[in-house]
């Protein structure tokens, strides 16, 4: 398979020489942009596998770029790449269409390979990520629910909760006896679920980040 | 998850000009109490035809500031031609209805009631001048333009005149007796001249005292930024040959600034498990030189119980981070009546039964204690698959 395509999306050009830099031989760095309005232009122009995208920026931020560009094109991939810790911005990003969050102080073979993974389609949690989703479906339920939206199957929460400790996706495959494709479909469904719930805690975060009137 | 509910604040209560018939004192109370002005309207109607209604809305207009306006005590009439036309109305207005009262019989008296009048309008031209434009600041706002102290001339000479006037219809102006009258009249004349100038006085202060707040502000940041970040920067500078140094130091200055973020709480002070485990994982970081990271699903109040299981957790911490090295992955969950806490690392891995009797780390400081409070401690290892210490507490 041939490298996927990425394009970075950062307000910080510091950080986005330091990405390009970094990832060159790994994933095929098609082009970068510094602001909202660069970035979403640019992002339909090359039409990148992958969207690196920085949480916070002026002008609305990832969430901004994400909401403009699936207008027009709707497969677009996002992963989110964050100095943020706030979880109302986490879940915010990937409430709007990001396909994994990580923190910025990622290390590089690890950075190339969730790139690779959210291609492939897949969905990239850090432990920071699995441990606010936790958080988010934890305690009681409101009376009308929908189990299937709002309510995390008990494979489900084991998977998240190995990621919380640190485990790989492999790793835990191994010690769940499941195969890792598994492991993936479980961490695909919870993104799915964290999208398309309507949990208070997510229902809340999303208002107060405008993402819903 | 504590749910927070914010509260709308009431909206305060101003004169609207946008939704205005006469001075906007009925839209603006509409607005701060939700109810249709229409209902306010018809009330001062109802009211004026006693007379009532109309002084009642005329002292509204006086005493509720407009639409960010900042004085309260001033009618702010438009400017230019218009200013004029509406004082013109305005006087043939209050006219209109001072003539109403006296052939009603409601009437003080003639020597009263004219000069007082007179005074008044002198007053209000003053007042009203008083309420410069925003962007004056300073000394320079005293000096006016030529066509506002023409105004305050012409206002300050209305209300002297209402006085001489009061005086002299009362017979006070002659007799030395009533010098005393005299002298009271013209103080209260001097201070209805002055007190605008006083208040904007007051104001000034109040806006200088809140820019010297801000500028503190900023002088503490400024202060905090430099005794930190440009601090461990420089040292970053000084040892950029050891990599494992900086990244260090950026992490320690990473997880302080990151604090002091968030509002932060002075060292010391954790009183929950997460905060108590962020707390011990900054420390075995910065004395190890290993980066660890915290990941903590719900909290618990940090009671003896919870206080072992940190101290636990930092021991099996310190250990990771000196046989292991890093990254170190803590990951805690906490729900009524159970908390769990993972110390986990990516190192070689040991045999738990290889380790000699007098390493007490871990036999003693995270077993044996977790044993003594009623919780357990499991160590999931095996060579090549990294440490992974896991400590149950369950509340009795």
């Amino acid at each position: 398979m041939s490298a996927p395509t990425v394009l970075v999306v950062d307000d910080h050009q510091l950080f986005r020489a330091g990405v390009k830099a970094e990832l060159d031989g790994l994933v095929e760095v098609v082009g970068d942009a510094g602001s909202v309005e660069d970035a979403v232009p640019a992002i339909l122009a090359r039409e990148p596998d992958v969207v690196l995208l920085d949480v916070q920026m002026p002008g609305g931020g990832g969430v901004e770029v994400i909401r403009q560009v699936l207008r027009s094109r709707p497969a677009q991939r996002f992963l989110a790449l964050s100095v943020s810790d706030a979880a109302e911005d986490v879940i915010a990003i990937i409430r709007a269409g990001a396909r994994g969050y990580v923190t910025k102080t990622i290390s590089t073979p690890e950075l190339a390979d969730a790139v690779r993974r959210v291609a492939d389609g897949d969905a990239v949690f850090s432990p920071r990520l699995a441990g606010f989703v936790l958080d988010a479906f934890a305690g009681s339920l409101p009376a009308q629910v929908d189990p299937e939206l709002d309510q995390l199957t008990t494979r489900e929460r084991e998977v998240l909760r190995h990621i919380a400790r640190g485990y790989m996706y492999k790793e835990i495959a191994l010690r769940l006896g499941i195969s890792a494709k598994t492991v993936e479909a479980h961490v695909s469904a919870v993104l799915r679920k964290l999208q398309l719930s309507n949990r208070h805690e997510l229902s809340r975060w999303a208002v107060e980040r405008r993402l819903v009137e | 998850m504590t749910g927070v509910s914010v509260q709308r604040a009431q909206p305060a209560l101003r004169r609207e000009p946008e939704g205005a018939v006469i001075g906007g004192v009925c839209a603006g109370l509409a607005r701060r109490f939700g109810i249709p002005p229409l209902f306010f309207r018809i009330a001062f109607l109802a009211a004026s035809v006693g007379g009532l209604g109309i002084g009642l809305y005329a002292l509204a207009w006086l005493l509720m500031p407009g639409e960010g306006a900042r004085g309260r005590l001033a009618l702010r009439l438009p400017g230019g031609r218009a200013s004029w036309q509406v004082a013109a109305g305005m006087a043939l207005l209050v006219g209109a209805v001072l003539l109403l009262f006296r052939q009603w019989g409601i009437w003080i008296g003639d020597a009263l009631v004219w000069p007082v009048v007179l005074a008044a309008v002198g007053a209000a031209l003053i007042w009203r001048q008083s309420s410069p434009a925003p962007g004056h600041r300073g000394p320079a706002a005293i000096r006016l333009p030529p066509d506002a102290l023409g105004r305050i001339a012409l206002g300050a000479a209305l209300v002297v005149g209402g006085g001489l006037v009061f005086l002299y219809l009362n017979d006070a102006l002659a007799p030395a007796r009533d010098v005393i009258l005299a002298m009271v009249v013209i103080l209260v004349a001097l201070s209805l001249i002055l007190a605008p100038f006083w208040l904007r006085l007051g104001r000034h202060l109040a806006e200088e005292r809140g820019e010297r707040i801000r500028s503190q502000e900023r002088a503490d940041i400024a202060a905090h930024l430099h005794d930190s970040v440009l601090q461990t920067l420089a040292l970053m500078q000084k040892r950029a040959d050891d990599p494992r140094a900086v990244a260090g130091l950026a992490r320690r200055q990473e997880r302080e600034l990151r604090a002091w973020l968030s509002g932060g709480r002075p060292p010391g002070s954790e009183a929950t498990l997460a905060a108590a485990l962020e707390a011990a994982a900054a420390e075995v970081e910065a004395d190890h030189g290993v980066p660890v990271d915290v990941v903590a699903v719900g909290d618990a109040p940090l009671d003896t119980g919870a206080e072992a299981l940190v101290a636990a957790a930092r021991e099996a911490l310190v250990n990771a981070a000196k046989f292991a090295g890093g990254p170190i992955s803590v990951y805690a969950e906490a729900t009524p009546g159970h908390l769990q806490v993972f110390v986990r690392d990516r190192g070689p891995g040991f045999d738990p039964d290889a380790v000699p009797d007098d390493r007490r780390g871990l036999r003693e400081s995270i077993v044996g204690r977790m044993a003594r409070h009623g919780g357990r401690a499991t160590v999931h290892t095996g060579a090549g698959a990294g440490t992974e210490i896991e400590l149950t507490l369950e509340a009795r």
